[in-house]
C-alpha cells in the first residue's frame, strides 16, 4: 500500500507541475495576444488621430471687385468663374511686402489648400454684400503645411530632407509666431470622397460605396441563404445528393475571397456585362461569399430548435411548411440574424475580391445608386495607403480606424442579438 | 422556386443593364502615371462641369489588355502606360476593333535606385545593376559564353562596392516601371559586353531573354504594384536597395536617399535631359471610338495636355512629373485635338 502512496505522491508533482505549466503557456499565448493587438491599434490610434484635424491659416481676405465681378453684374456665373486664387495670392502676399519674385509668390500662394477657392465663392454667392469689403477668414492650409505643423520636430531637419525649403520654413514660422495658424476640425474626412489633395480627401464616398454594396450583398443573401438552410435542414430526404451539396456548402465557405472575385469578373462583368466599379457588381460577388456563412449559421439555429416544438405542430395538424413557417424559423431567427450579422462584417472587411470588378479606383463623386462608380472602406484604405503625398499616412490610420469601429459596432449587435433573443431549451 | 426565380431576375437585370449609357469617363492602367491623372481627372471633374472619371490602376500591361479588349461602354476609354504600347498590344487591338487610337505622351519619368538613409551611399554603374541582377551573366570578360548569376555580395560584382549581401526591392513583371527597368538599365548594361551585343544580331530572342531576365533566386525581391511598400521595407532593412519612380523618391527624401547611376543623380534637370540613364517617357491613349460616345473625352485630354498641367510650370511638376519640352509638348497637344491616329509603324522601325 505505502507504496503505491509513494508512487502517487510523486507522480502528482510531476502532474501538478505539468497543470502549471500548462496554464502558464496558456496566459503566455493570451498576453501576447493581447501585446500584439494594443501595439497595433496604439500605433494606429496615435497617426490616426492627427487625421481628425487640419490646420488653418488666418488671412484678412479683400474681395475686390475689380477680380470677382468687374462689371457689377451679380450673377453667379460671373462670380464662379472668378480668378479666386488672385484674391487668396494677393490676401497672403499683404503679409510679406518683401515678396516679389514670381516664383516666390507662386511658393507663398500654395500655402493655402485649392479647396479654399470654391469655400470663397460659395460665401460671395451667399452673402454677395461682401464684394469690395475686408473680412477676416480661417482658410484650410495645404497639406504640406499641415504635416509639418502636425510634426514639429521636422522643423529641425536639415533643408533636403524637409518638405519645405528654408524660406517657406521662416513663413510658417512667421504665421506659427503671429498665431495665425491653429488647428481645427477636420470637415472634409466626414463628408468627401476621395481626392488626390490629402487635406481635401474624405471617407464619406467610400462609406456610402460600402453601404450600397452590402445592401446588394444582404438583399441577395439573406434570402437564398435562409431558404437554402430550411429546404437542407427540414424538407430535403437525406440521401447520397444533399450530403454531396453540404460537403460542398462546408467547402465554399473556405474557399479564399479572390476566387469570388475572379468568378464576379468571369461571369458578372464578360458575360452579363454589367457595369465596372458598380457597388451592384461588388454585392453580388460579396454575396456569393456569404452565402454559405449564412447556410451554415441557418442550419445551426435549426437544429438547435428541439424536435418537440415540431412534434407538438405537427400533432396539431400542421403542414411542415406551416410547422417551418410559423414556429421552426421564428424560434431560430437569433441565430440566423447573428450568423447574417457576421457574414456582412467580413463583406464590410474584404478587399481581394473587389480588385478583379474595378472597385479599386479612383472615384471623387459619392456614388448615388448602386450602378454608379463607388468603392468601399478597405478599398480606401489601400488606395491612400499606396499614394506618395505624405499626408495620406494619417489619412490611412484615419480609416482603418473608420472600419474598425463598424466592425466592432456589428460585432456588439452580432453578441447583442444573441444574448437578448436567444431561447435556451 | 425562389431560387431559381431569383437567379433569373438577376439575369434579366444583367443583360437590361447592356444597354446602360455611361456619362462618365473610365480609365485604367499603369501605378506610375496614376497620380498625376488622378490630379487631372479631379481638376478636370471641379472646373469642366462633367463628371470625375473614374481612374483604376491596374499596371501598364494589365491597363492595355483591358483597353484592347474592344468597343463599347462596358470597356476603358483610356488607358495609362509608363511604357509605349507593344506591336503585339496593337495587333490585339485591332483583332478586337480598336484600330483608331491616339498617342499622347505626357512627360518623364526617372527609375531611381534608392536606400535608406542609414545605408551606405552607393555609385553603381548600368554595368554593375546588371551583374547584381539578371538571371545569367558572362562567364568570360568577352561575354561570348553565360553561367547562373553566382554574385551573392556587392564587391563580387565590383570591387568598389561595400561588401554587402545584394537585396534589391522592386516591381513585379506586370509593372511598367519594371519594363523600363529591365530595358533601360539591365539590358544596357548587359550590352556592354561585346559578346552579349554581338549576340543582339545573332539570336534576337535568345539576346532579350538572357539581356532583359531578371534573377529569381532570392537576391530580388518583387514587392507589389505600391511603391510606398517598398519605401517601408528600405526604411526597415538599411542594407536593401529599392526600385521606383522619381515621384516616390521626392516625397520621401527624409526617408531614402538615391543612388548615383553612371555618376548621375536621379534629379529633376538629369532626367529631363536625359543625363540620367534609366529615364522613361509615359504615356495615355485615348480610344477614338469612344470620343464622341462619352461626355467628356476631348475635353479630358485637353486638359491633360494643356500646358498649364504638363508644361514647364504645370500643376503637376510639383506633384514629381518631368515635363516634355515645350515644342514636344505643343505636338501632342494638337494631336489631342485632332485626335490623331496612331502609327504603329513607328514600332517596327525600333
Amino acid at each position: 500500500m505505502t507504496k503505491n502512496f509513494e508512487k502517487i505522491n510523486d507522480s502528482l508533482i510531476k502532474r501538478q507541475k505539468s497543470e502549471k505549466n500548462f496554464k502558464l503557456f496558456g496566459l503566455i499565448g493570451i498576453i501576447c495576444a493581447i501585446s500584439f493587438l494594443i501595439i497595433i491599434l496604439t500605433s494606429i490610434i496615435i497617426e490616426g488621430k492627427k487625421a481628425f484635424v487640419s490646420t488653418y491659416i488666418k488671412l484678412d481676405v479683400f474681395f475686390d471687385s475689380k477680380i470677382i465681378d468687374p462689371d457689377n453684374t451679380k450673377e453667379d456665373s460671373v462670380i464662379k468663374s472668378a480668378n479666386f486664387n488672385e484674391i487668396i495670392t494677393k490676401s497672403i502676399l499683404e503679409n510679406f511686402p518683401e515678396v516679389t519674385d514670381r516664383k516666390e509668390k507662386i511658393k507663398l500662394s500654395t500655402f493655402i489648400s485649392s479647396s479654399a477657392e470654391d469655400e470663397l465663392i460659395k460665401l460671395i454667392i451667399l452673402d454677395k454684400a461682401l464684394i469690395d469689403q475686408k473680412k477676416e477668414l480661417w482658410l484650410l492650409a495645404s497639406s504640406t503645411i499641415d504635416v509639418i505643423h502636425k510634426n514639429p520636430d521636422m522643423l529641425n531637419f536639415p533643408e533636403d530632407e524637409r518638405l519645405i525649403d528654408d524660406k517657406e520654413l521662416k513663413w510658417f514660422q512667421w504665421f506659427l509666431s503671429e498665431e495665425k495658424i491653429k488647428f481645427s476640425a477636420n470637415k472634409n474626412f466626414f463628408s468627401n470622397a476621395d481626392s488626390t489633395e490629402p487635406e481635401q480627401a474624405g471617407i464619406w464616398g467610400a462609406f456610402v460605396g460600402s453601404f450600397l454594396t452590402l445592401f446588394v450583398t444582404l438583399i441577395l443573401s439573406f434570402p437564398i441563404a435562409v431558404a437554402a438552410g430550411v429546404f437542407l435542414e427540414e424538407l430535403a430526404p437525406k440521401n447520397k445528393f444533399t450530403d454531396f451539396i453540404e460537403v460542398n456548402i462546408n467547402n465554399l465557405a473556405a474557399v479564399p475571397s479572390i476566387i469570388f472575385g475572379l468568378l464576379g469578373l468571369a461571369i458578372f462583368l464578360n458575360v452579363m456585362h454589367l457595369p465596372r466599379s458598380a457597388p451592384i457588381v461588388g454585392g453580388m460577388v460579396l454575396a456569393l461569399m456569404t452565402l454559405p456563412t449564412i447556410i451554415i449559421a441557418t442550419r445551426a439555429s435549426l437544429r438547435a430548435v428541439p424536435p418537440s416544438i415540431r412534434e407538438a405542430a405537427i400533432g396539431l395538424g400542421a403542414t411542415k411548411f406551416q410547422t417551418v413557417t410559423h414556429h421552426v424559423l421564428p424560434l431560430s431567427m437569433p441565430g440566423i440574424s447573428t450568423g447574417t450579422i457576421i457574414g456582412m462584417s467580413q463583406a464590410l472587411g474584404e478587399s481581394a475580391p473587389l480588385l478583379m470588378i474595378g472597385m479599386v479606383a479612383f472615384i471623387v463623386d459619392s456614388p448615388g445608386s448602386i450602378f454608379d462608380s463607388a468603392t468601399v472602406l478597405p478599398v480606401q484604405i489601400y488606395l491612400w495607403k499606396s499614394t506618395a503625398a505624405r499626408g495620406f499616412v494619417e489619412l490611412t490610420a484615419a480609416g482603418v480606424m473608420v472600419l474598425l469601429s463598424f466592425l466592432v459596432l456589428m460585432n456588439a449587435i452580432a453578441v447583442y442579438v444573441r444574448y437578448k433573443f436567444e431561447k435556451k431549451w | 422556386m425562389k431560387k431559381i426565380s431569383l437567379i433569373a431576375a438577376t439575369v434579366a437585370l444583367g443583360f437590361s443593364v447592356e444597354s446602360f449609357a455611361r456619362d462618365q469617363i473610365k480609365i485604367v492602367g499603369s501605378s506610375t502615371v496614376y497620380p498625376f491623372a488622378t490630379v487631372v481627372a479631379e481638376r478636370f471633374g471641379k472646373t469642366s462641369g462633367f463628371k470625375t472619371p473614374v481612374i483604376e490602376s491596374t499596371g501598364s500591361g494589365g491597363g492595355l489588355k483591358l483597353f484592347c479588349k474592344g468597343l463599347g461602354t462596358e470597356h476603358p476609354d483610356i488607358t495609362n502606360a509608363s511604357r509605349r504600347i507593344k506591336m503585339k498590344e496593337v495587333k490585339k487591338c485591332s483583332k478586337n476593333g480598336v484600330t483608331d487610337i491616339t498617342e499622347i505622351k505626357v512627360g518623364f519619368d526617372g527609375i531611381a535606385m534608392a536606400n535608406a538613409k542609414a545605408g551606405p551611399a552607393l555609385e553603381l554603374t548600368l554595368k554593375d545593376i546588371y551583374l547584381a541582377l539578371a538571371k545569367v551573366v558572362p562567364a568570360d570578360p568577352e561575354g561570348n559564353t553565360v553561367k547562373p548569376n553566382p554574385y551573392k555580395m556587392w564587391n563580387e560584382v565590383n570591387p568598389n562596392l561595400p561588401a554587402a549581401p545584394i537585396v534589391v526591392v522592386g516591381p513585379p513583371p506586370t509593372s511598367g516601371t519594371r519594363d523600363a527597368f529591365n530595358e533601360l538599365a539591365i539590358e544596357r548594361g548587359c550590352k556592354k559586353f561585346p559578346g552579349r551585343k554581338a549576340l543582339k544580331k545573332k539570336d534576337k530572342k535568345l539576346y532579350k531573354k538572357e539581356c532583359r531576365g531578371v534573377r529569381e533566386d532570392g537576391p530580388y525581391v518583387e514587392a507589389g504594384e505600391n511603391d510606398n511598400l517598398i519605401i517601408e521595407k528600405l526604411v526597415a532593412d538599411p542594407g536593401a536597395l529599392g526600385v521606383f519612380g522619381y515621384s516616390f523618391l521626392d516625397q520621401n527624401r527624409d526617408k531614402v536617399k538615391a543612388a548615383k547611376v553612371d555618376g548621375v543623380f536621379p534629379e529633376f534637370e538629369a532626367i529631363s535631359s536625359g543625363k540620367y540613364p534609366v529615364s522613361r517617357s509615359l504615356f495615355f491613349y485615348v480610344k477614338n471610338a469612344h470620343a464622341s460616345v462619352i461626355p467628356g473625352v476631348k475635353e479630358y485630354v485637353k486638359e491633360f495636355t494643356a500646358s498649364k498641367a504638363i508644361g514647364n510650370n504645370g500643376y503637376l511638376v510639383p506633384k514629381g512629373l518631368i515635363p516634355l519640352p515645350e515644342n514636344e509638348r505643343a505636338k501632342f497637344e494638337k494631336d489631342g485635338k485632332t485626335l490623331a491616329k496612331f502609327d504603329s509603324s513607328v514600332l517596327k522601325k525600333k
